[in-house]
């Protein structure tokens, strides 16, 4: 079968990835800030979330306190073993500022 | 907006190296740190550190970290500390956070030196208070002076790990057990060994099933691997634990580079997201360079060193020095860094199985797998005599880029030689008078001075401890082996302090001759 990201790193989202299966470990807690579980990050592939970006827009996963710096490697993990893909072949999160977590107080006094 | 010469970002070992060698040539340097003290990881390592002299070998890592800010501090190094840079855009402009304020600055040149985060694992339980970072851990108890926990159990045997689960008895912490998912110990076997015969189990291809508890952990459960890393069922085992320490490595904190467009690649190698750079620590941006950690995960001795590259760099990017200047400096640094890269545990050599050391001697496999050596081991390697009187046994079987030793010995007994990873020899025919320079000067605590037949029907051993309270002379207590085990009596004969020693103790204790070449430690009977 061909697989999801094709070698040109396109995500193919014509490609069938079967069905939601629930697992043992569904209900594991993996971003911690935004408490959202293995299964939510897995259900939220098979409803077309391919990408790191779109989980973390959908879910909000890696988007609290810590900006994914603990649960974004497992994020990423779980999305590809979601898609049969190797978590190199994902393009990562993006990176942008603030990246560490600011007050809107603080952000809007700049000088 | 504030404009420098050079921005450095993050005040660690590479940065602080950075700004001091840039400092130096001329150019005007700040260097931003979001934390409250500068160093980063350098002020929690209490260890002594790996090398030779260049690489400040022997020196406990908070010394180096006090020298590196005395040093800025002389090159007139600005460093402003609780100032988190959150973003790096176009044209080397950053943003940072001070007090309430967001503050634009522009540097001509810009080095990021954010060093790396720790990473974890899940499991059930992992979000339970009580699981924590072994670098966390370490923060608590060498930086604040907090015990992290009462009962630890250790996953990951990395140096960190090892070094971590040392640290942890020093601070009084009981080690229950070190833990790892890989089939062989993966930090250095001097510091696997100094855990070992403190009595700490290792379990090698074993990972942690589970954390049970309330409010907190209770109790931790591991079991075995097989080779595809999944539990086998019927080899859990269970450990009264208040605290779970993860030490599976590091992952680079490399957003600035990657927002600011620097080209970056995923390398696992490297320990993830790293930007490409060249020799010398320049990106795809001329004028940006990373070094340290950031750009790949290593130690602090690499890390100085690639710091030192970048400064030289930045001051050369922008004609504050020559070119032909850049080359010498650079050139010597080169050295510097290719030797700290040799040996078994050399970047280029990760995740291969060495069974050889580079002289052809087998490793100990009970090293790689107990974390200690079983006796018949010893006797293979070149540290290893038995000359009459006291004399030297040095337990260094891995070609690791140390030679402290043979600097530290007045006799000229230790021989490691040109390459620094080669394993010490013991000159035979030279005399040792039993000074202890050696024993104090390795950062392994792999040396021992052994008289075989001290009269009597006795044997001395003299080791390094690093504990308090020290024993006495006259104390009567329990000589431990390699693993930690209970052996015979032993009684103290001698405790030396030195401030050479630099707070390493050489405790001497007499046993039986029989057990000589056995008896690797010691603990007062009563516990």
């Amino acid at each position: 079968m061909e697989k999801v990201i094709t070698s040109q790193g396109i995500v193919d989202r014509s490609k069938d990835i079967g069905p939601f299966v629930p697992e043992a470990d569904d209900d594991r807690l993996i971003c911690r800030c935004e408490e959202i579980t293995k299964g939510e990050i897995r259900k939220a592939v098979h409803e077309g979330m391919y990408t790191v970006t779109e989980v973390r827009r959908y879910l909000r996963a890696g988007m609290g306190l810590c900006q994914g710096q603990t649960c974004g490697r497992f994020v990423k993990g779980i999305i590809a073993s979601e898609l049969g893909v190797s978590p190199a072949e994902l393009e990562p999160a993006t990176s942008r500022s603030p990246m560490r977590p600011v007050e809107m107080a603080v952000l809007g006094h700049e000088v | 907006m504030k404009r420098y010469d050079l921005i450095v970002i993050g005040a660690g070992p590479s940065g602080l190296s950075a700004a001091i060698e840039a400092a130096k040539r001329g150019l005007s340097v700040v260097v931003f740190d979001e934390n409250e003290k500068p160093g980063g990881q350098l002020f929690k390592q209490i260890h002594k550190f790996f090398g030779s002299k260049a690489h400040k070998a022997k020196i406990r890592g908070f010394n180096i970290g006090e020298m590196l800010l005395k040093e800025a501090d002389a090159a007139g190094v600005k460093v402003v500390l609780n100032a988190t840079v959150t973003g790096m855009y176009l044209d080397k402009e950053i943003l940072v956070r001070q007090e309430n304020a967001m503050v634009h600055y522009k540097g001509d040149s810009i080095i990021i030196a954010t060093g790396a985060a720790e990473n974890t694992i899940t499991f059930d339980g992992w979000t339970l208070p009580g699981v924590m970072g072994a670098g966390a851990a370490q923060t608590m108890m060498n930086v604040m002076g907090i015990q992290p926990g009462k009962k630890i159990l250790m996953l990951g045997s990395g140096n960190v790990g090892l070094v971590v689960s040392y640290q942890l008895m020093q601070a009084g912490c009981e080690v229950v057990a070190v833990v790892d998912a890989a089939p062989k110990v993966g930090g250095y076997g001097v510091h696997a060994a100094k855990v070992a015969r403190c009595g700490v189990p290792f379990y090698l291809s074993h990972t942690v099933i589970r954390a049970d508890g309330n409010e907190m952990v209770e109790k931790v459960v591991i079991a075995e691997v097989d080779a595809h890393f999944k539990p086998i069922e019927g080899t859990e085992k269970a450990f009264d634990v208040d605290t779970i320490c993860i030490a599976v490595g590091l992952s680079p904190m490399s957003q600035l580079l990657k927002m600011s467009g620097c080209e970056m690649e995923d390398n696992p190698k490297k320990g993830g997201q790293v930007p490409i750079i060249d020799d010398f620590g320049e990106t795809s941006i001329p004028g940006v360079f990373a070094s340290g950690d950031v750009s790949g995960i290593e130690e602090a001795s690499s890390a100085m060193i690639e710091g030192k590259m970048s400064g030289i760099c930045a001051a050369e990017y922008l004609g504050y020095c020559t070119e032909a200047e850049k080359e010498s400096a650079l050139a010597r640094l080169e050295e510097d860094l290719d030797n700290l890269r040799q040996g078994m545990f050399a970047p280029k050599n990760r995740g291969q199985a060495i069974e050889l050391t580079d002289e052809g001697i087998e490793l100990s496999k009970s090293l790689l797998t107990k974390g200690y050596m079983e006796d018949a081991d010893m006797e293979r390697f070149p540290g290893v005599t038995h000359t009459k009187g006291v004399h030297p046994v040095i337990e260094c079987t891995q070609n690791i880029p140390c030679n402290p030793c043979q600097d530290a010995c007045p006799q000229k007994c230790i021989m490691v030689g040109d390459d620094i990873t080669a394993l010490p020899i013991i000159d035979e025919e030279r005399a040792c008078i039993d000074c202890g320079m050696c024993v104090a000067s390795c950062s392994g605590q792999a040396i021992f001075l052994v008289d075989e037949d001290a009269g009597e029907g006795q044997a001395t051993v003299t080791f390094p401890y690093e504990f308090l309270p020290l024993p006495e002379k006259g104390d009567i207590g329990i000589a431990l082996n390699r693993k930690g085990e209970a052996l015979c009596e032993a009684k103290i004969v001698k405790v030396k302090t030195s401030k050479a020693f630099d707070h390493t103790a050489l405790v001497t204790m007499a046993v039986p001759q029989e057990q000589a070449m056995s008896a690797r430690f010691y603990r007062k009977e009563n516990n």
